[in-house]
Parts: structure tokens; sequence; C-alpha cells
């Protein structure tokens, strides 16, 4: 059952992704790709799978370090080592194609791109982004005439390197294999081996240089294993898209955890889905980039993070902010409507009994508009917090006026502080009062009750200490 | 407050006799970026088990002598030694609170991550932080007073209590000399008072605490020894001797706008 289930979505995902085209793949092979059981495309998935944790974990500090441009410099940098190594290879008796030899290529000039970046940036006054901008460019550009070179090369034929830029999973041999699951395991360790150092590295790099961490090497460490993520990542994912890798599933955890463990964990987690489901996918579906679609899987899961993430995501967010807003908006009413019943009574030292008030008073209290005054009595009405009177009157239910004096007293308790201790004046107090009110729960009461303790009966609703603006009384 | 002892007599410029015993030794630094100088020609020797305020005004190079003196700018001239040797040395010796601006509170980590990172030196390379240092830790909080507040993620203590966070990863650093910077800068009053009484508990231990400053109104009650920083070291000594209107002049001459901040601290100095 469960297993149909799987099926159906995994095929109609891969059915929309090729749009319709007439190519479905069988069901039975939807089912041996996905669980690795395809021995043609099982290399393949596996790879990416590795490569989508290992740039899960390494992109983390990436980001962290704040240079999630500098993994986008590098990897465009490794384009002309590409050509070259071709070249090189060719002019050496080989075919050319050799992956390890490619990536060596690419390695160097990746390196040699990053350090061009430094230089930049230490020896004028350009910044970062800058230097960065200069340094992708012209490799990048270099990378593209070599590679046209080498296409008019009589012997290189159709080289394919332009899949480098793209990415293709389609062709990869038992030693190409081999090796990317050599370097992503190595590249895992060193980052995992090294948590300490890199998390000190992130956060505080003066304070790990005041202990004596060698902050530069450590840099060159994580620049490392960052173009060690790269040069792997250049056949499957290819480096155009490489960056996305790096950073999506890093971006895609923090919305999800305030941890840097938990980070790194689900970071790994989210890269190493991506990579599977995008590898499965465009391993089914002919035409399909492989690259494309892995960093397709991994926005579509930081797009779910960024929504619902629950420590910072988009959804939960403003679900708070709505129940603040709401709040505010039920104390403003209650207190507004305390005031204008405590303006209509005579006699200052009697208790205030909740009388009626017209709509009209409510509306001149302050300045709402007569359809926020509306929402606000519904929402009042919805909570029993007011009476059923006639058209054009308010009057507090029993619940309504107690919470209404209670929001009162907090309000004018938190005024008495302000004046007595922040030194605001009186006529200005209003206002600040309001924007702190609403967030004092019961613990901050008690401690702005003890602050004012030489009040006499402090436990009523003390008199407001400054003038209020009433228009118009209550009718009573 | 424990009487006043007169400090044994140190030439403010030229060497001390035995300069080994000093916690902080500099002859002859000087400190350039781009080639224009922030600090020049600093001679300054501070004896072990004081309180040390550096003050000066704004621009004057106290963080720059600060991170010469912890190895974190290059020198153009000059040495700095720590108990007679370089700073490569005697690191172990050394705790530092960086300015609370200088990181990113943003960050992943909870404040006990933070105070732990106080002791990964300790740890060595490659080791994860275990047990032991995290019980560290949460000593080291509770020194400053927030140990309730280990857990929470450290964008969400306030500015206060994250300048406590980077006091307790000093502390855990179990230091002997201590050089902080700006500690006091824009925290609430009872932060400054932890604060403050941490750094007598730290001064009654026979530490030694560098502290720039720039509140003049509390210098006096603060410190005992004063080092008076304007690109070059104006004085420095026994606040008592040190920290009179004649040395602020020089200190913050020329620069008017601060005229009625010098002012205003003369009246305490007054009081």
């Amino acid at each position: 059952m469960l297993r149909r289930a799987i099926l159906v979505i995994l095929l109609l995902g891969a059915g929309s992704a090729s749009a319709g085209q007439v190519d479905w793949p069988e069901a039975g092979l939807v089912w041996k790709v996905f669980t690795l059981q395809d021995y043609n495309t099982r290399q393949v998935v596996i790879s990416t799978i590795l490569l989508g944790v290992t740039a899960g974990l390494v992109g983390t500090f990436l980001l962290l370090r704040r240079r999630s441009l500098m993994g986008d410099a590098l990897s465009h940098a490794t384009f002309p080592g590409i050509g070259a190594a071709f070249v090189v290879m060719i002019l050496l008796g080989g075919t050319g194609r050799s992956l390890p030899g490619l990536l060596v290529g690419a390695t160097v000039t990746g390196l040699l791109g990053v350090l061009l970046v430094m230089a930049i940036r230490n020896t004028t006054r350009l910044k970062d982004d800058a230097a960065m901008g200069i340094v992708l460019s012209v490799f990048f550009g270099v990378g593209v005439a070599l590679i046209q070179m080498v296409k008019d090369m009589p012997q290189a034929g159709p080289a394919g390197l332009n899949d480098f830029i793209y990415g293709t999973a389609a062709s990869m041999i038992r030693s190409d294999f081999l090796l990317i699951l050599v370097v992503a395991i190595g590249t895992c360790l060193v980052s995992l081996l090294l948590l300490k150092e890199l998390t000190l590295l992130c956060f505080d790099e003066s304070f790990a240089a005041s202990q004596g961490w060698p902050t530069v090497r450590l840099d060159i460490v994580l620049l490392t294993i960052v173009t060690a993520v790269t040069v792997i990542g250049l056949q499957a994912v290819g480096l155009v898209l490489i960056i996305a890798f790096l950073i999506i599933p890093a971006t895609a955890a923090r919305f999800w955890t305030q941890r840097l463990g938990w980070m790194l964990t689900l970071s790994a987690i989210i890269g190493g889905v991506s990579g599977w489901l995008g590898a499965s996918l465009s391993a089914l579906v002919r035409d399909l980039p492989t690259g494309a679609v892995i960093v397709l899987v991994a926005a579509a899961i930081f797009l779910v993070s960024m929504l619902f993430g629950r420590g910072r995501g988009v959804v939960p967010r403003g679900l708070r902010h709505a129940r603040l807003r709401r709040k505010v908006g039920r104390q403003h009413l209650l207190r507004a409507v305390y005031e204008i019943v405590e303006s209509g009574q005579p006699d200052v030292a009697e208790p205030v009994r909740n009388l009626p008030i017209t709509f009209e008073a409510l509306l001149a209290h302050r300045s709402w508009s007569a359809a926020q005054v509306g929402g606000l009595l519904r929402t009042a009405r919805a909570e029993d917090h007011l009476e059923n009177t006639e058209p054009g009157s308010v009057r507090l239910s029993e619940a309504g006026f107690g919470e209404a004096s209670r929001v009162t007293r907090n309000h004018r308790l938190w005024e008495l502080y302000l004046i007595r201790y922040a030194d605001i004046a009186p006529s200005h107090v209003d206002r600040d009062a309001d924007l702190v009110e609403h967030v004092l729960d019961a613990e901050v009461v008690s401690q702005l009750e003890s602050e004012l303790q030489d009040r006499p009966s402090s436990l009523e609703v003390p008199p407001s200490p400054h003038f209020i603006n009433h228009p118009s009384p209550e009718v009573s | 407050m424990k009487p006043f002892v007169d400090p044994p007599v140190i030439p403010v410029d030229g060497r001390p006799e035995h300069p080994d015993d000093l916690p902080l030794s500099i002859h002859d630094l000087t400190v350039a970026y781009h080639r224009k100088p922030v600090i020049w020609d600093i001679e300054l020797n501070i004896p072990e088990g004081k309180l040390v305020g550096v003050v000066g005004p704004n621009g004057a190079g106290k963080s720059t002598l600060l991170k010469a003196c912890l190895d974190l700018v290059p020198k153009t001239s000059g040495e700095v030694k720590i108990y007679g040797e370089s700073y490569k040395k005697q690191r172990s010796l050394i705790g530092y609170v960086p300015q609370r601006e200088s990181v990113d509170w943003d960050f992943p980590v909870s404040a006990l991550d933070v105070v732990a990172m106080g002791t990964y030196r300790k740890i060595g390379w490659f080791k994860w932080v275990g047990k032991a240092q995290k019980k560290l830790a949460c000593e080291a909080l509770d020194r400053v007073g927030i140990a309730h507040l280990g857990d929470r993620q450290i964008s969400q203590l306030s500015g206060g209590q994250q300048q406590r966070v980077f006091l307790a990863r000093a502390l855990a650093q179990d230091a002997k000399v201590y050089f902080m910077d700006e500690p006091f800068a824009a925290v609430d009053a009872a932060t400054e008072q932890a604060i403050v009484a941490l750094l007598k508990e730290l001064n009654k231990a026979g530490k030694t605490c560098l502290v720039v400053h720039h509140d003049l109104a509390t210098v006096k009650r603060y410190f005992d020894w004063l080092v008076l920083l304007n690109m070059r070291v104006v004085a420095s000594g026994p606040t008592a001797e040190i920290f009179t209107k004649d040395n602020l002049q020089k200190t913050y001459g020329g620069k008017l706008s601060l005229l009625d901040d010098v002012a205003e601290a003369l009246r305490h100095v007054g009081r």
C-alpha cells in the first residue's frame, strides 16, 4: 500500500517534470531507481546522496563564515582548469576524458581563483564582492574560450566538457564513483573533526586568534573542503549550480533550529534527500539535467522551510505577530472602555462601576476609525468580553470588566514605573507605556508592584498619572 | 575597598628593573594601518594584580593597543612582553573579552556553547566539547550571574547578558591577565554592577585586568591603575596620581566637543 502510494507520488513528480513528454518510465523501474536497486543508476544516485550530505555539512560552515559568494567564485574558477587539464592530457597522448585528471585541473584553477580574490582584497582597496565578481567572470570567460578551442582540436572530437557547466550524472564509471566516494567521506570527516575549530572561526575569529588557533590556516582548510565538494560535484551538478547545493540546504536548515549541531544534521539530511530525489528523477526522465533537478528539489525544501520552519519560518512568525496584534487591540479597547467609564464617575474614591458607554465616546477616545472599532468590538464579543446591549452603546461583561481593570492597572503601574525610574515626563509616558505593557507577564507585574509598594492600596487600579482626554463621557 | 598600597615605583618611560615579573611590558610599540600610525612609541609597564583602566578619546587607539598586545594586529615596530615572554609563549595566561559588536549574535549557538569556547585551547585539536568543559562553562556563567540562561540562543539575550556571556567565556579561560575591550559599553545598570563586582573579585584573586573604558565619571571608582592614551601614552600610573585635570586635558586636548565631558568628570573628581 505504502509502496504504491510512494510510486504514484514519484511518478507524478517525474511526469510533471518531464512536462508532457510521452517518455514515461514503467513503475517497476521507478521503484528500483529510487530504492537503489537499479544497477545502471545506483552509482549515480549514491554518489549524489553522499555529495548532498557533504555539501550540507560544508555549506553550513561556508554560510556561517559568510563566504557564500566565495563558493561561487571558486566553482566558476574551476572551468579553465577543466579545459587546460583536457589539453594537457591530450598532448600527453591520452584521451583527455579521465575524470581524475580533469578534477585535478579544476582544483588547481579553483584554488587559484580563491587566492586571487584574497590577493585583490588585500592589496587593493576593492571589496570582497568586486574582487569575486572579477575573478568569477574572468576565469569563467577563460574557461569558455579554452573549451571552444579544444572543440576545434582534431583529436578531441565532441569533448562533452560542457557537461561540467550544468552537470550530467548519466555517465559515471566505477573508478569515478570510487573517487567521489572517497573524497566525499574524507571531506565529511574533516569537517566533523574540525567541528569545534571551524565553529570558533566562524563565530569569533579574533578570539580564536587570541587563543592561538591558526585562523588563516583554518580558513584555508575550510576553502579546501569547499573546493573538494565543488570539484566532485562538477560532474553531477555542474559548476553553475553547485553553489546552490552548498548554500540552500544550510539556509533551509537554519529556519528550523537555533543550534549548530541540529543545523549541521538537518542541512546534511536536506542535501542528501535533494541529491537522492534529484538524481533519481533525472535518471528516469530523458534530457532532464541532474544538477537542475537536484537544485529544484533543494529549493522546494527551502521554500517549505522558509514558510513553515519552526524557529523562524514566515508562517509561524506571522501567526505570533497576529496573536500579539489581537492581544494589543483587545487591551486597547478594554482600557479605553474602562477609562471612559471611570471618567464619568463623579467620586474618585469610589470603586469604578461597570456602566454602558456610547459608541461615539469610544470612537473619540483614541484615534480609531469606525471600522477599526467595529472590528475590535466584534473580537471582544466573540471573546465574551461584551454584553449584548442596544445598538450604539457598549457595555462590558463581568469577565470583560475584570480584564479591563487588570489591563488598565498594568498600564498605570508601568507608567508610574517609567515616570519614577526612567525619567519620562508624565505627558509623554502614555505612548511609551503602550509599547511595552502588552508583553508584561505576571512576573514583571509583581516586580512592578513591589517596586511601587509604597503606594497606598496597590491592589486597586491606580489613578492615571496624566490627563486623559475625554471629549464626551458615557451615558448612564 | 582595601586600603591603597603604594605600588612599586616604575618609571613610565624607560624600562623597569625586573620586566619578567610584569604581567605586561610594552616597549617602543607602533602600529599603523595603511601607513597611518594609530598608536606611536608606546612605553608601558603594568604591575601585577592591578585593575587597569585604559582611557582616551575616540580614535585614540585603545582597542588597537589591546589587539597589538594579543598579536591580533601586526606591529610596525616594538615588542610586547607578558611576564617577560612573547605573547605566543604566554597565551595560556591570557583571557580576552572582545568588543560585543565584533561578532554576529544571530549565530546558532547557546550562551553555554559560547562560554565553552573559552576552554577550546585546553581541549586541543579535533576533540569535541565534553562534560567537564560544559561544567566549567556553567560555573563561569554562574559567576556572572546568568547560569539560568545557559540554554538560550545568544540572539535572545539582552545586550548586558551578551556582555556577561563574553566575560564568562574569558573566565572559562582561567587566565592570569585579562584584556577587556569596552565591557561597559551599552550595558544596563545591573550588568555594570555585576561586571564591577567581577573585576574586584578577579583583582582580589591577584589577576591583572586591562579594561578599555570610556566613562570618565567612573574611572576613579573602578580602577586603581590608569593608562591615559591618545595615540601615545599620555600618562600611566596609580589612578590617584594620574587622574588629574592636567593629564585629562593633555589626553582629550584639542577635542572641544569633549570638554564638557571632561568638565563633568572633573566635577566627579572633586567630590
